[in-house]
């Protein structure tokens, strides 16, 4: 099996293990990742922050990379939701361009979408360690509906241990250009969840957008604990 | 092309509040008192069904506003009702204004409404020598510290009980005491010799029966009931999208709203009033004004954002919503604060003035996902997002930001060296971002995840 990998421009930028690890984990489950040379962004920050135009050039951008019937893997919840949820709005009154959108749309998949629904990882017996616990991002939550996917997968892991986070659905204050916006607000946002964090007693917080984990990183490292912040894909891969 | 504007200071506000320690316990406690026992509430009864059957009440409603409110109209006046009709904020004012004054009103009780803030009409009643006393308790409050709402619901949700105290103790001229109950026992004296004593009684409409022409009134503390029926007068001030078809429907809302906001099963109280006080009837006013307010309503309704109007103010948005509870009500500097704020205040107040606000969203969907008439709320602030933009009020900063971004996300070129740029600047662009999220991100890799796959 093949697909085409996003890596986003968080993982491209800041977190290219983050990437790596996607493809390990992919390969172990006889998925080859194809990294199209490309790719840029998804278009979210201009789509949150009401730049239409900004967002359909990126939309159509990638809507010409990843071209083909190759299924789409996505490591980020808010991504994923761009392009499954967002395309086909901007695109409101070009039936043809629209019609791409939704094809696109119907064949992209969340990173632990694509690992529960197609490759039932969760079942393989995959193992990782210590005590994790889980940050559950907005769109990914709300907008592509998936809860339950990464607490199966990371559940799953033998020798982990996974503690609950409290309030665990509650926005981290990152928000894309939230956080460059109302950054006292997102900071105050965040040191909450740094200590609701903190206060699981786990080693290792994860998450499914390395946005939220980036916010939620800072205001932990601010706060001296020791506490490792890793994307999902990273955790599940640790073991391989 | 970017206007110059002087909108509301949101993010100095938010700031300057986030500063408030007080504050910060109030909300955060309040918030999550609220949210808990919603959460309880909602999971007892089939609330998915009853949501979808208030989305689909409230949006016949929107479809058929015009004719409900007049068929509403024609059965308040036969019931005996005095209906009246207001354009705007303004003629909303007057008209109160004219039936206080034209029957010797001094003392005017009110019920906690929203509307009523929204047209600053207790400023107006005391340019006109009419002392308006509010008796809900949070409101009483608000009034007495010379603040407004923070909240549509708990008016004096950002006080905590020492803030309370201390304010009694100034105002009132009482002990010091944050004992809850001895504070409230100072309110309720205070406010009985008020109800026995008004000329007139004012009160909000939480829902309105167009087909029976009645008026629905919840509230939790009893004084909605004193006030509209104690004093001989009681004038009634609502917004016009709180018409519902029939008086049926409103045994779903009953249960709905109070579910939503607290998750009580039902308000404490429950008042409804259909006309005036009837021969051999013991209770109510002598004498009924409804004043049906539009204030720009007619003109959303008409536009993309009129879902808007489907919202009944449970507050269930605000109390969910991460930057309300971080930041509480004030900071929005608006009648209505939160998701459902952000929104509406946009709207009837205009871009140029509410546009700062739009900023106070992450977008996480809390707002929508809680709704119970299923007003897309996190969309609707993503679509007044664009309007912004398009109407010229994004700061240049931004515009050329996101122009930029425009082209990178076009170009895997400029992508790419935008990447190596920021790597390599990346103390310069440190030092020109100080205090701002730049300083919370870590420093862009050389080997991006493109270079090493490639």
């Amino acid at each position: 099996m093949r697909v085409q990998l996003f890596g986003t421009c968080l993982v491209d930028t800041f977190f290219p293990e983050t990437g790596e690890a996607v493809v390990r984990l992919l390969r172990h489950f006889g998925v080859e990742a194809i990294f199209p040379k490309d790719q840029t962004c998804c278009g979210k920050p201009a789509d949150s922050a009401g730049y239409v135009r900004e967002a359909r050039k990126a939309a159509l951008h990638f809507l010409s990379v990843f071209d083909g019937q190759d299924p789409i893997v996505i490591p980020s919840g808010s991504c994923a939701s761009m392009v499954k949820n967002h395309y086909p709005g901007l695109f409101h009154g070009d039936d043809r361009m629209r019609k791409k959108a939704e094809e696109t749309a119907a064949r992209t998949y969340e990173l632990s979408q694509f690992l529960v629904h197609v490759l039932e990882a969760h079942k393989a017996g995959l193992s990782g360690k210590g005590t994790i616990t889980y940050h559950s991002s907005c769109q990914l939550m709300r907008e592509l509906g998936v809860r339950e996917e990464p607490l199966t997968l990371l559940k799953s892991l033998k020798g982990a241990e996974f503690v609950p986070l409290p309030n665990a659905d509650r926005c981290c204050g990152f928000g894309g250009v939230f956080m460059g916006k109302m950054p006292e607000v997102s900071m105050a946002l965040a040191n909450e969840k740094a200590e609701s964090v903190i206060g699981t007693g786990a080693d290792t917080l994860t998450g499914c957008d390395h946005g939220c984990l980036m916010n939620i990183a800072d205001a932990i490292q601010r706060r001296r604990a020791n506490v490792r912040v890793r994307h999902l894909a990273s955790v599940l891969a640790e073991g391989l | 092309m970017s206007r110059l504007s002087f909108g509301i200071p949101f993010r100095a506000n938010a700031a300057a509040a986030l500063k408030n320690a007080s504050l910060i316990e109030a909300m955060r406690t309040s918030t999550s008192t609220f949210t808990e026992k919603r959460a309880e509430g909602v999971a007892k009864v089939p609330f998915e069904q009853w949501r979808e059957e208030a989305s689909r009440i409230r949006t016949e409603v929107l479809d058929n506003l015009p004719q409900l409110i007049d068929r509403f109209a024609a059965a308040a006046t036969r019931a005996g009702s005095i209906v009246h009709r207001a354009r705007d904020a303004e003629a909303a004012r007057e008209i109160v204004g004219s039936i206080l004054k034209d029957r010797g009103v001094r003392t005017v009780v009110k019920a906690k409404s929203m509307v009523t803030e929204e047209i600053h009409l207790n400023q107006y009643l005391e340019s006109m020598e009419i002392r308006p006393v509010e008796t809900d308790l949070g409101e009483y409050i608000v009034q007495i510290a010379g603040e407004k709402p923070s909240h549509i619901l708990a008016p004096a949700l950002h006080k905590n009980r020492r803030d309370i105290g201390k304010l009694f103790a100034e105002k009132l001229g009482i002990e010091y005491t944050d004992d809850p109950e001895v504070l409230t026992k100072v309110a309720r004296r205070a406010l009985r010799e008020e109800f026995i004593s008004a000329d007139a009684g004012l009160s909000g409409v939480n829902l309105a029966a167009a087909d029976t022409g009645s008026i629905a009134i919840f509230t939790n503390e009893g004084n909605g009931r004193m006030v509209t029926t104690l004093p001989p007068i009681h004038v009634a001030v609502m917004t016009m999208e709180k018409i519902i078809p029939s008086l049926a429907d409103l045994s779903l809302f009953i249960r709905l709203l109070p579910r939503s906001a607290t998750g009580q099963t039902l308000s404490s109280y429950f008042s409804l009033i259909t006309g005036t006080r009837k021969a051999g009837e013991a209770t109510g006013a002598r004498e009924l004004h409804i004043v049906i307010v539009d204030n720009g309503r007619s003109r959303i309704l008409q536009g993309e954002f009129r879902d808007i109007l489907k919202c009944i103010r449970c507050s269930a948005c605000l109390n969910v919503c991460p930057v309300f509870r971080a930041i509480g009500g004030h900071a929005y500097g608006s009648t209505y604060p939160g998701p459902m704020g952000i929104v509406l205040t946009t709207l009837l107040d205009g871009m140029e003035k509410a546009h700062p606000i739009l900023d106070g969203s992450t977008l996480c969907g809390a707002c929508t996902e809680v709704c119970p008439v299923k007003v897309p709320l996190a969309g609707l602030i993503a679509s007044l997002r664009r309007q912004k933009v398009e109407l010229g009020f994004a700061d240049t900063n931004e515009r050329i930001g996101m122009a930029g971004f425009g082209m990178a996300a076009g170009s895997p070129s400029l992508f790419a060296f935008s990447q190596s740029m920021a790597h390599r600047l990346w103390s310069v662009i440190q030092r020109l971002g100080r205090n701002s999220a730049v300083e919370r991100l870590p420093r862009p890799v050389e080997q991006t995840f493109r270079r090493r796959m490639s």
